[in-house]
């Protein structure tokens, strides 16, 4: 089976990240709006799920034994695009038609405008787990061994169909099934824990009988090895709780809530494009 | 043209559904169930006891049922999740519309315990705005059976037939049961039951039956009314509405449903914009329903025959 070659060098798997960035700041830039803070944090995340852990083919999107990865936060979708098209999905110059009309880049990912690489026209929070539990399921149905990734937000957490997909996803011991939590801390009106306290979030997990892991979301070393980690558990769902920083790369903007739901000026791009260069990429 | 329509005995149109789930199951092993807790009485039992392994019970979770079902769709399986329609179409909406709608997934949502002859368990369980919410969605079939054997027959075809998402709304409650076995359902064809040139029924579900009575009475009052069952709501058949309009200038529709935006609000957008005539309209006005026996809430909120009767006096002045 053709395959996408998988990269375990930290130090390449970095600068692919870095690359991701450069892609999310220029293309949410030209869009005029969007969501830059979490797609940022979640450029790790997503250059080792699709450059080292994801089986998948860019030349065969559809390929049967593909994994399957669901982003149920629709808004990162930059991240998403950026990373298809730094894989080969499309061309990279398509990036600059995000959120305009008659792209197939849309403002929250759509599998009807036939971009390759999207699993599931998803954005509207609380749904992509309940989704990932319905493919992991036929997937054990059909004695597959392809695996199913959902990237949650933390705010989204809120959304009370996350807990009734939490409890049936252990309910049926799913260890084909990957949630991953980006746990930035963050969501629109400020910090999760004053609009709608998460934790302990650990324990809510361990609870519903999910296998908890909890890595650092910007450390691509902590990234490789917790997928590792993973891969290594038997019947169980498991969840990654990904501490991620808002905004990471561009230290100006790093950790800033505000930063959620607003994008660059085209005349700010070069100054973001300097501070991502400057900062030491993900190989701590 | 005068057909004589025979009841070949109550029966539930839940009954229907759960004999054309199994069926479906032993015929295409695509076929899984979903089930939130209240499996034996939405009809989903005979096929969790048939295949076990292809039904899955997810407790009372709709909005979890509907993503799990579209994450089934996706990998090629054909999920029908069944509950009572109140829970499936509107706490399960913003799931429907874009986990499944948006994603045009062939997934089945039975929506059962429709309309006021739910009976005693009273407004929270009776589904009257679901036609009006299921409607509105891009991408979705919206069936609304006659009977127990023609939900039986919508089943299957939605199963076999249908590419997208589909709702099926079917009752509780054993009703006149007097669809063929072997009849076909024609996609988004209304089907026609009754000739008459002085105006036109139009019914779904339960209020079929009562409209064939209806017509009955008013024929032996001198009045020819046809009487058309529009099976499917969406798409609608604009075709036998436009006909019908022209051809008998007054229209009554009939439905266990509110007024606005169910099947009545269907036959009206298609009316205003063909050939107005007037119309009377035979559902919920404005209001929940409440407990009481199920033939004793269809007389109170104007849904038995002879209340049909009269609306269709009512339009025939106007005519
Ligand atoms: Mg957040």
């Amino acid at each position: 089976m053709m395959v996408c070659e998988k990269v375990t060098d930290p130090g390449i798997l970095s600068e692919f990240a870095r690359a991701i960035r450069r892609m999310v700041i220029t293309s949410l830039a030209e869009a005029g709006s969007g969501h830059l803070g979490g797609s940022l944090g979640l450029a790790d995340v997503f250059t080792v799920l699709y450059h080292s852990i994801l089986k998948h083919d860019p030349d065969h999107p559809l390929l049967p034994d593909r994994d399957r990865l669901i982003l149920s936060i629709g808004h990162v979708a930059p991240v998403l695009y950026a990373t298809l098209a730094h894989s080969g999905y499309f061309p990279v110059e398509e990036l600059m038609t995000l959120r305009k009309l008659g792209s197939r880049l849309q403002g929250h990912p759509a599998r009807d405008h036939s971009l390759p690489g999207i699993e599931l026209s998803a954005g509207s929070l609380g749904q992509g787990l309940s989704v990932a539990v319905g493919m992991a399921l036929a997937a054990r149905m059909d004695s597959k061994n392809h695996r199913i990734y959902s990237i949650h937000g933390d705010g989204e957490l809120q959304e009370g169909s996350i807990w009734e997909s939490a409890m049936s996803a252990a309910h049926y011991d799913l260890s084909n099934l990957t949630a991953i939590v980006d746990r930035n801390g963050m969501q629109i009106d400020g910090p999760t824990e004053n609009v709608m306290r998460l934790e302990p979030l650990e324990e809510k997990w361990k609870s519903f009988g999910w296998e908890v892991f909890i890595c650092d979301g910007n450390s691509i070393p902590d990234l490789l090895n917790t997928f590792q980690l993973v891969s290594m558990v038997r019947s169980k769902p498991s969840v990654i709780i990904a501490k991620t920083l808002m905004g990471k790369g561009v230290p100006g903007i790093e950790g800033n809530y505000r930063w959620h739901g607003k994008v660059p000026a085209i005349d700010q791009v070069e100054e973001f494009l300097a501070e991502l260069d400057k900062s030491g990429g993900a190989l701590r | 043209m005068s057909i004589r329509y025979t009841n070949k005995g109550d029966k539930a149109t839940k009954t229907g559904f759960g004999e054309g789930l199994l069926e479906a199951g032993r015929r295409n092993a695509k076929v899984v169930a979903i089930g939130a807790d209240i499996t034996t009485s939405v009809g989903v039992n005979l096929f969790a006891e048939a295949f076990p392994a292809r039904f899955f019970s997810l407790g009372i979770a709709e909005q979890n049922c509907v993503g799990v079902a579209a994450g089934m769709a996706l990998e090629g399986k054909i999920p029908v999740f069944s509950t009572y329609g109140v829970f499936a179409a509107l706490r399960a909406a913003d799931q429907i519309r874009v986990s499944v709608c948006y994603n045009n997934l062939h997934v089945i949502i039975g929506g059962a315990h429709a309309g006021v002859s739910v009976g005693p368990d009273g407004a929270t369980h009776q589904a009257l705005e679901d036609i009006a919410i299921m409607r509105s969605l891009p991408n979705i079939t919206v069936l609304s059976p006659c009977d127990a054997t023609q939900t039986k027959l919508a089943l299957l075809f939605a199963i076999d037939r249908i590419p997208g998402p589909v709702y099926l709304r079917f009752g509780r409650e054993a009703m006149p049961d007097f669809t063929d076995e072997d009849q076909v359902l024609l996609p988004g064809k209304a089907q026609f039951l009754q000739e008459g040139n002085d105006l036109t029924i139009m019914a779904a579900g339960h209020l079929v039956w009562e409209s064939l009575q209806a017509a009955t009475i008013l024929r032996n009052r001198g009045v020819s009314a046809r009487v058309l069952n529009f099976h499917t709501i969406k798409p609608i058949d604009e075709k036998a509405i436009v006909e019908a309009a022209r051809e008998t200038g007054a229209i009554v529709t009939a439905e266990e449903h509110q007024v606005t935006g169910g099947l009545g609000g269907a036959v009206s957008e298609v009316i205003v914009r063909n050939c107005p005539v007037p119309m009377e309209f035979i559902g919920m006005n404005d209001r929940f329903g409440e407990s009481g026996r199920p033939a004793e809430l269809m007389a109170k909120y104007g849904m038995k025959a002879e209340a049909i009767v009269q609306s269709c006096l009512k339009v025939l002045i106007r005519k």
